[in-house]
């Protein structure tokens, strides 16, 4: 797709946006597409990835691609090594001050929350939107009350609220049309009963003409987390 | 069936055992195979199951030999050098014939190594666990939907055969997402086996679960029973999947994560007119010497792809026995073979530059 089309559909519209959510969701492919979008856009945005969870797949792995394209990181200490030391620099309370964009990673769960509760002092002040990624197909968060359940976790640990719902429904390379229309009931159930907005809906890019009309807030994402033989 | 979800590797693998009706789980954590254990936490109470987190690998595989020898359906599961530090309750758990599951998600060694995914632990599996004459049974999944499916299998041969299971898997498989249908659930298996040590009621005569013979000519006897055993096994439970290999020149043998950096470098080189296949062991030991013999009659070459200094390919040397040369490629320490690398390796073997 070209890029004035997909970033003609952009859906951030605060300074500052944290991307939460159950482990799995697809948080980081997510937060990924929002930072080099907004780059495509011209605007100067920096991505902080606060997973400390994860050993694997986090948005700093994909710090050389996303600065050659203009999106400033800023990751855990020892992201992309062999130490399995949860430890976050003090840039990253610099880099919320960032004047431009600023996405932020969360780790999964309460777990990945309690990183981002350091924060929320600072965040406060600052009137984030904290986007809530839920996906109907993640084993543990396929009904609503799951979800839901997690998300009041989230809340409780970081001390944050969230401010809406975002649909990333798929199920990696078997993802169809119907996968993502399926789960908009879902969406839109988490979305209700928190009583949240379900801001957008992300689709491949590939399936964005054969959606189009029939999801309202279509967001195309193209797929950056993967195998290294995919 | 159910309908399809995505699981982490490492999850599924929890889920799975689960499935087929495990309620056993003793363990301790470890990168990059922690999610078993956490998610086996959250699930096992809720499932009148019991959960256990050991002060160590050591204990926890006692603990495993300890709920076996009862008769119930029992798991561990660890990260390299988490095998190692079991090593010798691993060796007691043989020797006693006693059935259970091992899970090793594979990190870079030796030593503390790393944390990033490997295959270095082969050897260890298949011929070097620990002291005395004895195998384990070891599978070698490579998606996240084999992993849920060679759970259930391990724990039924295991109990068919009594004897420890493996499932060897590494970081890469246990931490990536796949889209999986789980099997229909199976009820807790802990109804006592005939061998077992659960108490006799006084209504049979007491079972012994042991490993310690005074008498040589005893524990002789018993370890050649135990090799008539594991011949049996070799004969009827090789697994091999074999892909576009019927009329390959050039045979690719790989297993786990790097079959699927090996397959997408085979569709590659195909779509080059260069005729390449794979033939995946899903069991390493036994190991499927029947499906790489048969391929031994055509190929011009084997090339054994490894995350490792090359282990795997002293098996396939062994089997050939000389009827072809077999080459070796492989990246360690938590490195992954990219499909360009496995790629330009083919096209080597295929005489160069296309």
């Amino acid at each position: 797709m070209d890029i004035e089309m997909k970033t003609a559909m952009y859906p951030l519209e605060r300074r500052v946006t944290v991307v939460c959510g159950h482990y799995g969701t697809g948080k980081t492919n997510l937060a990924i597409n929002l930072a080099l979008d907004s780059a495509d856009r011209g605007e100067d945005v920096v991505l902080i990835d606060l997973d400390v969870v994860n050993p694997y797949f986090r948005s700093a792995d994909y710090a050389s691609e996303l600065t050659a394209r203009g999106v400033k990181v800023v990751g855990p200490n020892y992201a992309n090594t062999n130490l399995d030391t949860p430890s976050l620099p003090g840039a990253v309370k610099g880099a919320l001050n960032h004047p431009g964009r600023v996405i932020v990673d969360v780790g999964g769960d309460d777990a990945g929350a309690t990183a981002l509760g350091v924060y929320t002092s600072t965040l406060k002040d600052m009137d984030p939107d904290v986007l809530y990624v839920v996906n109907r197909y993640r084993s543990l968060t396929t009904r609503p009350e799951e979800a839901l359940e997690i998300l009041g976790e989230i809340e409780r640990t970081s001390r944050l609220k969230a401010t809406a719902v975002v649909n990333n429904s798929h199920l990696k390379a078997s993802t169809t049309a119907e996968t993502i229309l399926d789960s908009m009931d879902f969406a839109s159930r988490v979305a209700e009963e928190s009583d949240l907005s379900l801001r957008f809906t992300t689709v491949p890019s590939h399936l964005r003409d054969a959606l189009l009309n029939k999801i309202p807030n279509m967001y195309p994402v193209d797929v950056h987390v993967r195998a290294p033989w995919e | 069936m159910g309908e399809k979800v995505l699981m982490k590797g490492n999850e599924a693998i929890a889920e799975a055992a689960i499935a087929a009706g495990c309620r056993h789980f003793f363990g301790y954590p470890i990168t990059p195979q922690t999610e078993v254990a956490a998610y086996m936490s959250k699930r096992m109470p809720k499932i009148d199951g019991v959960y256990l987190q050991a002060e160590s690998e050591v204990a926890s595989i006692n603990m495993v030999l300890g709920a076996g020898a009862a008769g119930v359906r029992v798991m561990t599961s660890t990260s390299s050098p988490g095998v190692s530090l079991m090593a010798e309750g691993i060796s007691y758990i043989a020797g006693s014939d006693v059935p259970c599951l091992i899970v090793n998600v594979q990190r870079g060694g030796p030593g503390l190594g790393g944390i990033q995914p490997s295959q270095a632990d082969y050897h260890q599996a298949t011929k070097s666990t620990a002291h005395g004459d004895f195998h384990m049974l070891v599978f070698a999944p490579s998606t996240v939907q084999e992993t849920v499916d060679m759970i259930s299998t391990a724990f039924d041969l295991g109990d068919m055969y009594r004897m420890p299971a493996m499932v060897l898997s590494d970081g890469m498989l246990g931490q990536m997402m796949e889209p999986v249908v789980l099997p229909e659930p199976k009820d807790p298996d802990n109804d006592s086996k005939e061998w077992a040590a659960c108490g006799h009621r006084n209504e049979r005569k007491h079972n012994v679960v042991n490993s310690l013979y005074i008498n040589p000519q005893e524990l002789e006897d018993l370890v050649i029973a135990r090799y008539e055993r594991y011949a049996e096994i070799k004969e009827k439970h090789q697994m091999a999947e074999e892909y576009l290999a019927d009329d390959a020149d050039i045979i690719i043998v790989a297993y786990g994560s790097s079959s699927r950096v090996a397959r997408s470098a085979i569709d590659k080189a195909r779509k080059e007119g260069i005729k390449v296949g794979l033939v995946r062991p899903i069991t390493l030991w036994p190991f499927p010497e029947k499906a790489i013999l048969k391929h031994a009659e055509h190929a011009k070459v084997m090339l054994s792809v490894e995350m490792s200094m090359g282990q795997m390919v002293d098996d396939i040397r062994l089997v050939v026995n000389g009827k072809v040369p077999v080459e070796f490629y492989g990246r360690t320490g938590g490195m992954i073979p990219t499909p360009k690398e496995v790629y330009d390796q083919i096209v080597r073997l295929n005489g160069g530059e296309q």
